[in-house]
């Protein structure tokens, strides 16, 4: 059942990404590129998506529990150390070369481009490594 | 050049956001696409990897469904550099599962939270993004 539940989930994101055109590497660069080409869309994708999900998380924050599983999983961490900087300085370099970040990236997948099969391998690589690394060091220095 | 694309940025935005609010009320997860794709490679450590591979079927599924669907072609401009893109890639896994999320977990699901560790991540991350694309176009 949750299966079907995320497949449906997912479908409706990934519609979302290609609507918005968001799975367009072109566009999301061209959103990068402030003193070119600039083309501020990709604002509006973040704007809609963070406004649904702010007053939609608060009403189902509601609730002692979600559907299914019991408790709501989040992310608890409030300290700020060196993983959650340089991970995302390193995810940035990777998204400014190439227009893709993972989840416009995987809907990528079947429209075949040559560039998105030379970068989803490497990705599961370079998400295999981090993950590795992570379990290998369970608690990160702090800044 | 890109058009400039408003509603239906945000409007696809919106249904972004709809799904991350879904999955937080289905079984209580946080919508990060780095974390869902990353917890289908081993090891398993609970038992979600069902609803994992369900998602990421999902978002490979969603444009073939909305090409059959709506007959419209969709257009896309990848880069075909290979080495480029396999380093562009390597640098997007590694760096959005080690900062513990992407776009979607820290900018979307983070920020909607208000949580202080996705502000930063995204602030870096779009910077670090706005830099390389400058350097890229404007400097190489």
């Amino acid at each position: 059942m949750s299966f079907l539940v995320n497949l449906v989930l997912g479908l409706l994101f990934g519609i979302g990404l290609v609507v918005s055109g968001m799975s367009d590497p072109a566009k999301v660069l061209n959103f990068l590129d402030l003193s070119g080409s600039w083309d501020p869309s990709l604002a509006f994708v973040m704007g809609g998506a963070v406004i649904v999900a702010f007053f939609g998380y608060r009403l189902v924050l509601k609730r002692d529990a979600p559907i299914v599983g019991g408790r709501f999983h989040l992310p608890g961490r409030k300290d700020i150390d060196a993983r959650v900087v340089a991970g995302p300085a390193i995810f940035g370099i990777g998204w400014g070369l190439g227009g893709f970040c993972p989840g416009p990236a995987l809907t990528a997948l079947g429209l075949g481009a040559t560039g998105t099969l030379a970068f989803l391998p490497a990705m599961i690589v370079g998400m295999w490594a981090a993950r590795l690394l992570a379990l290998a060091s369970p608690r990160p220095r702090t800044v | 050049m890109t058009e400039f694309t408003p509603i239906a940025s945000l409007l696809g935005g919106a249904m972004i956001g709809l799904s991350a609010v879904l999955l937080m009320l289905w079984e209580g997860r946080i919508a990060g696409i780095s974390g869902i794709a990353s917890g289908l490679l081993p090891p398993y450590r609970d038992d979600a990897f069902p609803s994992r591979f369900g998602f990421v079927l999902g978002l490979i599924a969603a444009p073939l469904l909305l090409m059959t669907f709506t007959g419209t072609e969709i257009t896309q401009t990848v880069s075909s550099n290979v080495p480029l893109m396999i380093a562009a890639g390597l640098l997007v896994g590694f760096g959005s599962v080690y900062g513990n999320g992407c776009t979607s977990g820290h900018g979307v699901c983070g920020l909607s939270r208000l949580s202080g560790r996705s502000m930063v991540a995204t602030a870096v991350f779009m910077a670090m993004a706005f830099v390389t694309v400058f350097l890229v176009r404007h400097v190489i």
